[in-house]
């Protein structure tokens, strides 16, 4: 194929990916963003399927067989540890807005320098190899899809400048254009992560289609394959886990890229920096490991494919996906392929670049310029274009480092073995970082040590032997140790063999890196700095809604100050909205010229943070701020006032809840009172209502006997005698209403004494002989001669029973009147009824007829005497007797009257509730 | 209208107790005294004899007062007829029940009897009584 048509479409897919992020960036601009989604999140977080897996696992599995899954299988085991470490991470960044790995180990540590520019170094020393592997992917790619055209670049791969020269400058040009194009430096980009998604998925199909192609058309599936690889010498070794030291190697391949896929800069950029929403994690917790699932199913068969189809021909094992579509004459699906591999090749370089600049710039730039006293004064005027100047030069110089170490180092190795060097130096920030966020106690120091030393061996351990390899440093290192001496050889130190050099360099990098920051941060001290930050790193869930109300700062400063610089490093129109939103939330300050506030101190710093790295904010902050020393002891005692501030807004919450429910409470015995404040009333206006009827006859009554000396003797007669009964039915009432409130109040006391029930009965029939005979009505008992004795009130009995029988009485016919009284054992019961043959009693009346007062505001049931309180006491007397009073009647037929009482009573109770 | 001097009245109540006195008064008086001892026979008295004054209870068992005092000021031939009403039920809300049915005069129980009957002898020549009750 020729050039001019590859290089044409690769700088026409560029511009596609230019052309689609612009639109994703317009579209958020306009409140549509596409990345407030969480697939294109997942999607995104598939930057870590690079060159390396679309061309190198194969390469891999072609030569050391299934080891190559290791690395996806680390991320996907992890995956479900995201929501606890992930999420912290997230949470943590958005509150201090961080936007590096190098600014987050920094800010977790006290925002130390040194620290942050430690970790950009490794960074860029590890990443940087990584990046060269990218550019290798690209050059071989282009250079077998071109190897039958003469070409003038075809033989010139040695020398200088050569291809990947050229690519190099195309992917720093390209990413300084597309990454540094706004003139704010901000901390998210929207539009890469959409172009990533769209390569990520590109990557994919292409790499699917490249498989089935491979998998069902130059072979006949998969079963065909495995069987073809059978007659293959090293089928066996490939297909099986049998070296010696193959579970060590698994392990440490897999915790290695358990590391990588959360520490690696370019997935710290697109996992953290660029979530926009920490619930998308959880789709992505699935979706991802589902990504590396799918992408690797054709790995093994195309390896082998590759295996069978050019054994013993000089093919490069990681160059197999896009040989043998070459190879079978298909060339539109090999120029797909290329473009799939170089569509997953650009995204790590971009994605890496950017964050790498970023690092560079923030954390190795920064600090000295905001420090050099001589730079400063015109720094403050220039300090947006130099932003983005020294992260266009950051970007350059990141992938001109990039082509060198290709061009001397990484042509002599594959691209696995390339890869995973780096790997293991971004390894040596995990126990930082996760000590970081889990344990106060890390120190900046023991943090410091234990990456340094790391760092160190894992140059010694992995960077060296690379450069032996090719032809940089005598052989006799590796094989005989520095200086002649074994114990440091570098793939054997101090004598440790047995495992491969991955293996061996994660062994001693993790054990002296673990055990140095754990040591040194037990032996040292944190500084006050530091000690703030661990409680807000360790703590976050607990501060990032207070954070700014928990403010761990001291000191002077003044608003216009505060303000200058802002305006410095974000632009008029940016300081102008933040401090609107400041002023929004904290309406109280707004003397836009007096000394600011700690809080506007605070919320500077961090917005400056977002902009060039925590430590150099926190440098140019403090050149306008006059902070004082704080002590120890008011920095605890600022944060546990935020925890106290939390636990009583819990202590508020749960308070205002117990309010809520005693309020329902007050509320529903408020009603229960004016419901009885109403019953009350009633019985109130009803009693006055009966006094008045008697005393209304006795007045009468009594004015005239005043006004009429003369009256005849019989009138007089009847007139006192009516005033007499007058009176007594007064008395009656009184008594009844107080006996009544008695019983309510529960203030009735019962004289328990054993009754025959029938003697009772027989007493108050015989004391109503007088009215049965007045009225002329029958009155039979039929009572059983020998009950049970009875635990009772024997006058309380007496009263139901002439209550009930004069009723009866009442209620009957004079002359024809029928009266039965009956009276029997019941098993464990005494039933006792009182039978007429009156008016009865509707049924809608049956049920209420024991209510007080019933009669009276019913008056259809009125009868000549009677308070109306008759049957209410009855009921309660027999309630307090533990037995059961009711009614049963058919209107016009007569009613009888029954109650119970157990024979046991074992303890007078007494009902207090006020019946209705 | 029968022949002057004999003023006729109903009086109605439940109570016989409270019957009894006012007829009693009523007649010593020199009434021409009628009596009902619920709503139907007062409302029978009043449709039959056309009182000129009706002394009227407010609580009975079958038809009450007010509703006695409504089909009263319903009859043209008795529009001159004075209505006092005789309660137990003494609470502003009952009085004002009472004259918005027609009342002219509302005595609230226990009362004097002296009032009752001076009240009627200056409603029965047409004086307009107002009670301050």
């Amino acid at each position: 194929m020729h050039y001019g048509l590859i290089i044409g479409l690769c700088f026409l897919y560029l511009a596609l990916l230019f052309a689609l992020a612009s639109w994703a960036e317009r579209r958020s601009a306009a409140g549509r963003s596409l990345v407030s989604n969480p697939y294109v999140y997942a999607l995104s977080m598939a930057v870590y399927c690079t060159a390396w897996t679309y061309y190198g696992s194969v390469g891999r599995a072609a030569t050391s067989g299934l080891e190559y899954l290791a690395i996806y299988i680390g991320p996907t085991l992890v995956a479900p540890l995201w929501w606890v470490v992930l999420r912290k991470i997230i949470r943590i960044c958005k509150v201090q807005r961080i936007t590096t790995i190098a600014d987050f180990i920094s800010s977790r540590y006290g925002k130390s320098i040194s620290l942050g520019s430690v970790v950009t170094l490794i960074c860029v020393l590890g990443i940087v190899p990584y990046i060269s592997i990218q550019l290798k992917a690209i050059t071989d790619s282009l250079s077998i899809l071109t190897a039958d055209s003469s070409s003038a670049w075809a033989g010139a791969a040695p020398g200088f400048p050569d291809l990947a020269f050229f690519i190099a400058l195309g992917l720093a040009a390209f990413t300084i254009v597309y990454g540094t194009r706004h003139v704010e430096a901000t901390e998210r980009h929207e539009g890469m992560v959409t172009a990533i998604a769209f390569e990520a998925v590109l990557k994919l199909v292409i790499f699917l289609t490249a498989g089935v192609f491979v998998t069902y058309f130059v072979f006949n599936g998969f079963g065909d394959i495995m069987q073809q690889a059978q007659q293959l010498p090293d089928y066996q070794q490939l297909m099986t886990f049998d070296t010696g030291n193959s579970f060590s190697q698994w392990f440490w391949l897999v915790l290695l890229s358990m590391l990588a896929i959360l520490f690696l800069p370019r997935q710290f950029q697109v996992a953290v920096v660029e979530n926009v929403n920490e619930q998308h994690l959880n789709k992505a917790m699935w979706l991802f490991p589902l990504y590396l699932f799918v992408i690797n199913i054709f790995v093994l068969p195309v390896a082998l494919g590759g295996n069978l189809l050019f054994g013993g021909q000089a093919v490069d094992a990681d160059m197999f996906v896009l040989a043998i579509p070459l190879s079978q004459g298909q060339e539109l699906l090999s120029l797909l392929v290329f473009l799939g591999g170089y569509a997953a090749a650009t995204s790590m370089v971009i994605v890496s670049t950017i964050a790498l600049s970023v690092m560079i710039s923030n954390n190795l730039m920064m600090p000295v310029l905001v420090n050099s006293s001589s730079l400063q004064s015109h720094f403050h005027r220039y300090s947006t274009g130099i932003l983005l100047y020294s992260r266009r030069l950051s970007i350059l110089m990141v992938l001109l480092l990039a082509y060198l170490y290709y061009h001397f180092v990484g042509e002599h190795y594959s691209l696995v073995e390339v890869g995973l060097v780096s790997f293991v130096a971004v390894a040596q920030f995990a126990p930082a970082i996760i000590g970081g966020i889990f344990w106060k106690e890390g120190t900046r120091n023991g943090a410091l040590a234990g990456i340094v030393v790391g760092f160190l061996l894992w140059f010694y351990t992995l960077v060296v032997p690379s450069m032996v390899g090719a032809d940089l440093l005598p052989a006799t290192i590796l094989t005989e140790g520095p200086w002649g001496v074994a114990l440091l050889k570098p793939f054997e130190l101090l004598g440790l063999t047995g495992m491969d050099y991955i293996s061996h360099a994660m062994f001693w990098t993790m054990f002296l890196n673990t055990g140095l920051y754990v040591g040194i941060s037990l032996l040292g001290r944190q500084s006050v700095r530091e000690h703030r930050q661990a409680e807000v790193f360790v703590d976050i869930f607990k501060h990032s809604t207070v954070f700014e109300s928990s403010v761990e700062w001291k000191g002077t400063a003044w608003v216009p100050d505060i303000r200058s610089l802002l305006v410095t490093f974000l632009g008029e129109k940016r300081t102008a909205d933040a401090l609107a939103a400041y002023y929004k939330q904290y309406p109280e300050q707004t003397d836009e010229w007096g000394s600011a506030d700690p809080k506007l101190v605070i919320y500077a710093e961090n917005l400056l943070a977002g902009v060039i790295g925590a430590s150099a904010a926190h440098l140019v902050v403090a050149s306008v701020a006059k902070e004082e020393e704080i002590r120890m002891e008011e920095v605890l005692g600022i944060l546990k006032e935020s925890q106290q501030l939390i636990s009583s807004n819990h202590e508020l919450y749960r308070t205002s809840l117990e309010l809520k429910q005693t309020t329902a409470e007050l509320q529903q015995a408020n009603q229960r009172l004016q419901q009885l404040d109403k019953l009350k009333d009633e019985f109130l206006s009803t009693v006055t209502h009966e006094l008045r009827t008697p005393l209304t006859s006795i007045r009468a009554l009594s004015e005239i006997l005043y006004d009429n000396p003369d009256l005849a003797r019989e009138d007089q007669e009847q007139f006192l005698h009516t005033i007499v009964k007058e009176s007594e039915r007064l008395t009656r009432l009184i008594t009844q209403v107080l006996d009544l409130e008695r019983f309510e109040s529960g203030r009735i006391e019962l004289n328990l004494e054993e009754v025959q029930l029938q003697e009772v009965i027989a007493e108050a029939c015989e004391n109503l002989k007088p009215l049965v005979r007045e009225k002329q009505v029958e009155l039979l008992l039929e009572l059983e001669p020998s009950l049970p004795p009875l635990l009772a009130d024997r006058d309380r009995l007496m009263q139901v029973m002439v209550n009930l029988v004069s009723n009866a009485i009442k209620f009957c016919q004079p002359g024809s009147g029928k009266i039965t009284v009956s009276c029997f054992n019941f098993e464990y019961d005494i039933k006792v009824s009182v039978s007429d043959n009156g008016s009865g009693i509707a049924p809608e009346h049956q049920e209420q007829i024991f209510d007080k007062f019933y009669q009276a505001r019913h008056q259809a049931l009125r009868k000549p005497e009677g308070s109306g309180l008759g049957l209410a006491i009855s009921r309660k007397i027999v309630e307090s007797h533990q037995g059961h009073i009711w009614v049963e009647s058919e209107p016009g037929k007569g009613a009888r009257f029954s109650f119970i009482l157990p024979v046991q009573v074992s303890a007078p109770t007494v009902d207090a509730t006020v019946n209705v | 209208m029968e022949k002057q001097g004999k003023l006729k009245i109903l009086v109605v109540d439940d109570e016989p107790n409270i019957l009894m006195p006012l007829e009693f008064l009523m007649r010593k008086q020199g009434y021409n005294v009628l009596i009902a001892r619920n709503g139907n026979e007062a409302i029978e008295s009043v449709d039959k004899e056309l009182p000129q004054v009706v002394v009227l209870d407010v609580m009975m068992p079958d038809v009450d007062g007010y509703e006695v005092c409504r089909h009263l000021r319903r009859k043209q031939e008795m529009a001159d007829t004075k209505v006092i009403f005789i309660s137990a039920k003494a609470q502003d809300a009952d009085i004002k029940a009472g004259y918005a049915a027609g009342a002219d005069l509302y005595i609230p129980k226990p009362f004097s009897t002296r009032f009752l009957m001076e009240k009627i002898k200056a409603l029965a020549v047409g004086e307009k009584v107002v009670t301050n009750n």
